[in-house]
């Protein structure tokens, strides 16, 4: 018999480039097993998935709209997770951020949207950060396991939301919960007429590159990067360890908050409690293919946007339940850390 | 009828060679200690009899039959039962559901039962636990009677004890010597190992002393003395170096005054420490490892805050201060294991300038361009074999020792802390750090070098004090400074 042993090794460079190519491909032939037992053909059903949503002006803005919450989702777990400060509260946090939006485009029925506009953004940020306040202090105060308490600020609000909908926000003439329309002023401007895309994906693309110099280019972003990968090293270095996960995560929750602000002043101009389609669980999806980094998380948040996009088109052309997407989107995750975990081993004979 | 006879055990790692020709008996009935500085063999000897790791070549033989014992699981089989300092017990179950672990018949486990059996062995065996606790509630005390028993209920009747009394207080030490002394009366044997004079002195029979891998002598213990026994631990035909001058020193700048640091259940693992360091001197620190190095390293460095006691530098108290803050009060800090220092997924770069980042700051951005250079012009200065881009991780043990250095002394520190400073490094490494230890005393730097390795202690210090389970037990000028002295307050004699 031959015996094999695992052997831990560095990965070249070329590894970790080639893994987001590798990772579609497995990904896809992982996936077309379920694809032919629902009946279709798997070559078709990618052609839909990737080709035809970029083949098309209109569909190709709504796969930038898709993308655009999941860019600043996938930006907030990502400035989080950097500094080891493991946010699972994204989610939560983008809620936050739209109910003071939501007030903020019901109130001031006079503003101009020159100051609606950075008004709503400023509020919605903050609140993003106030929801994610008390996990950080718990964390940094009581050594509180972070993924535990960001996570269940999840349900707590949803439950605030449900109050606020159901009372005082109740639409007075229809009785549905949601809350009053926001006025004119207040919505996020139109990019390209007779297309769903807004200013936000602006401000999320602006917000691509502060991330990007603030992590790779500041003395905060250094000092949150030795936090993330060694936080005792980082304490002998002198650094606060507390404090700089205290910032990393309240402006993960800012940034999570400007999720909610752009996707209820862009898309919906009222709070709905389905306003997010799990943007902020996605986001950890979209920060972890990308690697942590703000460019290479942009990137899977668009690609997660095709994705998104092309299940429909494929469950309306083939017939395959639209839920495919979620499918592909989970293996893709799972395919990608099994192989950032298995870059470091080779196996070798004994 | 002999126990166990290890007869020409020879073990290597690599290059070293842990054992070599190494002939152990041991007695029915008796308590024989192992004793013998890091490193010299003891603990490889062991798990070599427990099953752990292959004998390169030799034969054991267990009540008088050759045995070949290549798992743990073969050797508790042929009654052989192993208690280590880090104790294998589940905090979350019962004493009594740890010590049947694994060990049951059936495919039920009723309560009762295994507690009422452990309850039996307990009193059998003179090991007092009480078998419904929790293991999370248990002293570490009580924790290895637990561990003790576990060995006995799986019916050893030879009991390895690999450092037992390591993470005790005094009082349960007591208790624990109590409880050989009873089971070696009801038939078993013991091996006892151990840096401790003063306890293998009090509780063994006989005597097995290694040093570097080679079995010195196996003594009765009626027929030596702590004093002969530290010799054939420690002594060293030549010692190589011996101090050329004693330099003239300047003020003492650096005070450390009755710092205590306590641990779990109030264990003091550092008690009363203080001595104080002058300008251009080194102040080496010996002792073997385990006794309070790492923490005093560590409230050196400002990881931990010691309960009592005040650090001075200057005249100025710096007791409490941040990791930071000591740093930039002048004091250059190395910690006792390297990786501890540094972050291996960032550049050498990076690593180099973590310390010091306002230095590195330009309008808010970090200044890549001097960073860079300021890492280029370390790494020629040190001699570290790499380039400033370069993930730190990437580096050999050496380097990384390097840039801890480098960067401890980028700013030029009035005190050093060194800690380990060459420990697993290679010959040329090792040089280039001593030299430069040497270079900083010269320049008036007052050096603190934590080392378990005598030799450089000896060969670098102005004065050694020697730490044993968290006591200074006193401070030696180098010239006074014989093996024999070290090696006796190294192994706490009295």
């Amino acid at each position: 018999m031959i015996k094999l042993k695992l052997e831990r090794t560095p990965a070249p460079m070329w590894s970790k480039a080639l893994i987001p190519i590798v990772a579609v491909v497995v990904t896809f032939i992982i996936t077309s097993l379920l694809i032919i037992l629902a009946d279709a053909n798997p070559f078709t059903a990618y052609y839909n998935f990737i080709v035809v949503p970029l083949s098309s002006k209109f569909s190709a803005l709504e796969v930038l709209v898709k993308a655009t919450p999941l860019i600043f989702t996938g930006l907030a777990v990502t400035f989080a997770f950097a500094s080891g400060y493991y946010n699972i509260g994204a989610e939560g946090q983008l809620y936050a951020g739209a109910v003071a939006a939501a007030w903020v485009g019901a109130t001031f029925t006079n503003l101009p949207a020159i100051a609606a506009v950075p008004l709503e953004l400023v509020l919605g940020f903050i609140a993003g950060m106030l929801w994610a306040l008390i996990p950080a202090l718990l964390k940094i105060k009581l050594k509180v396991d972070e993924v535990v308490t960001t996570l269940l600020m999840n349900s707590i609000i949803m439950y605030f939301i449900s109050a606020l909908l159901n009372g005082p926000w109740r639409d007075p003439e229809t009785g549905w919960p949601k809350s009053p329309e926001f006025f004119e002023a207040a919505r996020f401007a139109q990019l390209i007429p007779k297309s769903r895309l807004h200013i936000g994906f602006i401000i999320a693309m602006v917000l691509v590159l502060i991330v990007y110099v603030v992590l790779k280019k500041t003395p905060l972003g250094l000092q949150m990067r030795a936090v993330g990968a060694s936080k005792v090293g980082a304490q002998f270095a002198g650094i606060n360890v507390n404090r700089t996960m205290l910032i990393a995560a309240l402006v993960s929750g800012g940034i999570a908050g400007l999720a909610g602000v752009s996707e209820i002043a862009g898309i919906h101009y009222h709070l709905i409690s389905e306003l997010s389609g799990s943007y902020g669980y996605t986001g950890i999806i979209v920060a972890t293919l990308g690697g942590l980094n703000p460019i290479g998380s942009t990137i899977a948040a668009l690609f997660i946007g095709l994705i998104d996009t092309g299940s429909q088109t494929v469950s309306r052309v083939l017939g395959v339940p639209v839920y495919l997407g979620d499918v592909v989107q989970s293996t893709l995750l799972l395919v990608t850390l099994g192989m950032l975990l298995l870059q470091n081993y080779r196996i070798k004979r004994q | 009828m002999l126990a166990v006879e290890m007869k020409d055990i020879t073990k290597t790692f690599g290059m070293v060679k842990a054992n070599q020709h190494v002939h152990f008996c041991l007695e029915e009935g008796e308590i024989h200690a192992l004793l013998g500085e890091n490193g010299a063999g003891k603990t490889t000897l062991m798990r070599i009899l427990y099953g752990l790791y292959k004998a390169d070549s030799g034969e054991i033989f267990v009540n008088g039959k050759k045995v070949d014992i290549h798992s743990p699981k073969e050797a508790i089989a042929a009654g052989i039962g192993m208690v280590t300092q880090h104790f294998t017990l589940v905090p979350t179950l019962t004493v009594a559901e740890n010590i049947v672990l694994g060990y049951t018949d059936g495919i039920t486990v009723s309560q009762k039962d295994i507690e009422k059996k452990v309850a039996e062995a307990s009193q059998k065996y003179g090991i007092l636990v009480d078998p419904s606790a929790y293991v999370k509630d248990l002293s570490v005390g009580e924790r290895q009677r637990v561990e003790i028993l576990k060995a006995l209920y799986r019916n050893a009747r030879i009991l390895i004890m690999d450092e037992p009394t390591a993470v005790l207080v005094p009082q349960e030490v007591d208790v624990l010597f109590e409880s050989l002394l009873r089971l070696v009366k009801a038939g078993l044997s013991v091996i006892f190992i151990s840096h401790k004079l003063v306890e293998v002195m009090a509780v063994c029979d006989r005597i097995t002393v290694l040093r570097d891998g080679v079995v010195t002598s196996t003594v009765n213990k009626s027929e030596t003395t702590q004093i002969e026994l530290a010799k054939m631990m420690v002594g060293r035909e030549t010692f190589g170096v011996t101090r050329q001058s004693t330099r003239k020193t300047g003020k003492t700048i650096y005070e450390l005054s009755g710092i205590t640091l306590e641990g779990k259940h109030g264990r003091k693992l550092l008690n009363d420490v203080s001595f104080s360091v002058s300008e251009g001197e080194i102040l080496g620190i010996a002792g073997v490892s385990g006794n309070g190095q790492g923490e005093l390293t560590e409230v050196l460095t400002g990881l931990m805050t010691p309960n009592q006691g005040s650090i001075k530098l200057m005249g100025k108290e710096i007791t409490h201060l941040t990791p930071g803050q000591i740093s930039e009060a002048g004091v250059g800090r190395t910690p006792q294991d390297r990786h501890q220092g540094i972050v291996g997924d960032l550049s050498v770069a990076e690593n180099l300038a973590l310390e010091n980042l306002p230095v590195y700051t330009k309008n808010g951005m970090l200044d890549h361009k001097k960073i860079i250079q300021d890492a280029q012009q370390k790494i020629e200065e040190f001699q570290i074999k790499a380039s400033p881009n370069d993930q730190l991780r990437t580096l050999s043990g050496g380097n990384m020792q390097k840039v801890v250095l480098a960067r401890a002394l980028s700013r030029k520190p009035k005190v050093l802390v060194a800690s380990q400073p060459t420990r697993g490094l290679d010959v040329g490494a090792t040089e280039y750090v001593r030299k430069r230890l040497l270079e900083e005393r010269d320049r008036g730097t007052a050096v603190i070098l934590l080392s378990e390795d005598l030799d450089e202690v000896l060969a670098l210090s102005d004065r050694i004090a020697v730490i044993y389970e968290g006591c200074i037990k006193g401070i030696v000028p180098s010239n006074e400074a014989t093996p024999e002295k070290i090696g006796l307050l190294m192994a706490g004699a009295c």
